[in-house]
């Protein structure tokens, strides 16, 4: 069989793989559901009565919580798969809408996240590999460790002080500023503006993350037969870390870039809360102030779906960007 | 014992980190001597900067004593951080030791129930458990537990699967030992070490969730808390710099602290992983 269409059998059973972990995550959010005080209509209804009791009798009906647990989980199941998430009172939306309605705001966050920290965390480690043990290479290791135990939070509102409040170089929060009407390539330029402290603060931990992870892999690829061979060979060393040792070393850190993607999601609902970026992070902690349990499982749902299908994609391109795995 | 302290005190870091954690830990204890009563009483002074008023790191909006609110918060950081630990390494053990044991089916069921686990974003998972438990100490502590344990399940896992064929494990099957003996008694105590050094990196990570949680208004709200300190000053950063400023440096210095004794530990633990980098 040749290598395409292994891959492709591998995609399809990878695909096949990930249902069952869906699956299971949309059972678990259906007993969290029923975890919380009151039925699950309550709990749709946000919990202070905003919907009238005959609207909440007709959706205990639709849910049929008056039938025993498994059929409503069935019942559950057919909704998720049909998207339906449930109405959010307190927006008076589809659960399902809104969070798509918050997602660019989010993705635009994470995608420039991620480039900042990658980006920067290979140029960090590298740094630190070519200057092993110097003081150079101690300077960076106290930098990735410092960031490392940093709150996130807490990063922010440092941010805020400084870059706002003292100097006012940055807006304090939000997404753009809506009074100016700004449209076409302005308004690219005004959320750009927004848009560099909330990446900073939620960059800083990955950044230490992949310096750590950049610097180990740089030297592990030091250590390979390769590097011996090309020295033999009388490459000069400046080439021999540049062209040999870097390409080889950027292949676990691009790929770790996308494991993180759960721990970046969670990450953002903090980052966002501080900035007041409208994303899906703020939605979660609007939907906590308003105890919009629905709403907040529908973020879960999604996000956790975000992981698998992020972790999927991954594994593909590594097989593409790596011919040696092996995909059987 | 003796050789184990040498070893760790070798790396200068981790002592520095272990000096740092002894001072928080002290501070901790005497916070009901050094700052008796409530450290929710307000004062009539409020938003008083540091060194005013007699307050060393300034008071709030509603004249409550930074510096007061930081030594309980240790407690409650420290205390959370450990019982979470410790129960997410409980749960974690138990996991591990019987997939990696048992192997087959049993390894391949639970396997794929920590695999879900470990899918699930952690941060927002402790967020939505906490809200359908309502904020307090308890349900914080179980919420970091929950999204904790896979990492010690797999830890655990492999640890097991490397042991359970050893000679030594056979000389105990063929001497007719139970295999939950086996397990607890024989194996366990030969994986202590890398199980101690993840446990120990926990705790920071407890610490940051835990803070996490009380910035977004999901801390016990009976219980002063560094992240509570922070939520509730965030409305004055404008006039008042201190509130949030200083229990954010308490959270710094505690995390790092923790996770320096943790990478001592593993190289005290360790001490061949340390010859071979």
């Amino acid at each position: 069989m040749n290598r395409s269409s292994k891959i492709l059998r591998y995609v399809s059973r990878r695909l096949i793989q990930g249902i069952p972990i869906i699956l299971a995550i949309v059972v678990l959010n259906f007993f969290l559901l029923n975890l919380a005080e009151g039925d699950a209509v309550d709990v749709l209804a946000g919990e202070a009565g905003s919907a009238t009791p005959e609207y909440m009798e007709e959706m205990r009906k639709k849910f049929g919580l008056d039938k025993p647990l498994p059929v409503q989980l069935a019942v559950y199941l057919k909704n998720v798969i049909q998207l339906d998430l449930g109405y959010s009172f307190r927006h008076d939306m589809q659960v399902t809408e809104l969070i798509i309605d918050r997602f660019w705001p989010t993705l635009i966050l994470m995608v420039s996240t991620i480039l900042l920290a990658v980006g920067f965390g290979i140029l960090l480690g590298l740094f630190a590999a070519i200057n092993l043990n110097t003081w150079k290479d101690s300077v960076v290791s106290v930098f990735a460790l410092i960031t490392y135990a940093t709150p996130l939070f807490w990063v922010g509102l440092m941010m805020i002080i400084l870059f706002s409040i003292k100097n006012d170089w940055f807006p304090t929060s939000g997404m753009e500023n809506s009074a100016m009407f700004y449209e076409g390539f302005e308004r690219v330029k005004d959320i750009a503006h927004h848009l560099v402290l909330p990446t900073i603060t939620l960059s800083l931990f990955y950044l230490a993350l992949y310096t750590r992870m950049m610097r180990a892999s740089m030297l592990e690829q030091y250590g390979q037969d390769y590097v011996i061979t090309a020295r033999a060979k009388g490459v000069s060393e400046r080439r021999i870390t540049f062209v040999h040792v870097l390409r080889n070393a950027l292949l676990p850190v691009v790929t770790m870039a996308g494991v993180q993607v759960g721990a970046l999601i969670g990450g953002s609902v903090i980052v966002e809360s501080v900035f007041a970026w409208p994303g899906l992070g703020m939605l979660a902690f609007e939907s906590l102030f308003a105890r919009d349990l629905n709403l907040l499982l529908g973020i879960f749902l999604l996000s956790s779906a975000l992981v698998v299908a992020v972790n999927l994609v991954v594994d593909v391109v590594y097989c593409f960007l790596d011919p040696r795995i092996e995909v059987n | 014992m003796a050789d184990f302290w040498k070893r760790f005190s070798r790396n200068r870091q981790a002592v520095l980190g272990l000096i740092i954690l002894c001072v928080v830990i002290f501070v901790a204890a005497i916070a009901n001597i050094i700052y008796p009563g409530d450290p929710f009483l307000y004062s009539k002074f409020p938003l008083s900067a540091p060194g005013e008023n007699g307050f060393l790191l300034g008071s709030d909006s509603i004249g409550r004593d930074v510096a007061s609110g930081i030594a309980h918060g240790a407690k409650t950081s420290l205390l959370i951080g450990l019982i979470a630990t410790l129960a997410a390494v409980f749960i974690g053990i138990i996991f591990g030791a019987f997939a990696g044991y048992y192997g087959g089916i049993v390894d391949d069921i639970l396997m794929r129930v920590t695999e879900v686990f470990q899918t699930i974003p952690s941060f927002i998972f402790a967020i939505l458990l906490v809200a359908i438990m309502k904020p307090s100490i308890e349900s914080v502590v179980i919420a970091i537990t929950v999204v904790s344990w896979p990492a010690v399940a797999r830890l655990v896992r492999g640890e097991f699967l490397g042991l359970k064929n050893r000679e030594f494990v056979q000389a105990c099957h063929t001497l007719g030992m139970s295999d939950i003996r086996i397990m607890l008694a024989e194996i366990l105590p030969n994986c202590l070490s890398p199980i101690i050094v993840i446990g120990s990196l926990m705790v920071a990570t407890a610490i940051l969730i835990e803070s996490g949680l009380a910035f977004l208004g999901l801390g016990d709200p009976n219980v002063m808390s560094w992240g509570f300190i922070i939520s509730d000053g965030r409305s004055m950063l404008r006039v008042a710099w201190w509130i949030c400023t200083f229990p954010g440096i308490a959270i710094l210095i505690t995390v790092l602290a923790i996770n320096l004794v943790g990478e001592g530990l593993n190289d005290a633990l360790n001490p061949r992983l340390r010859e071979r980098n």
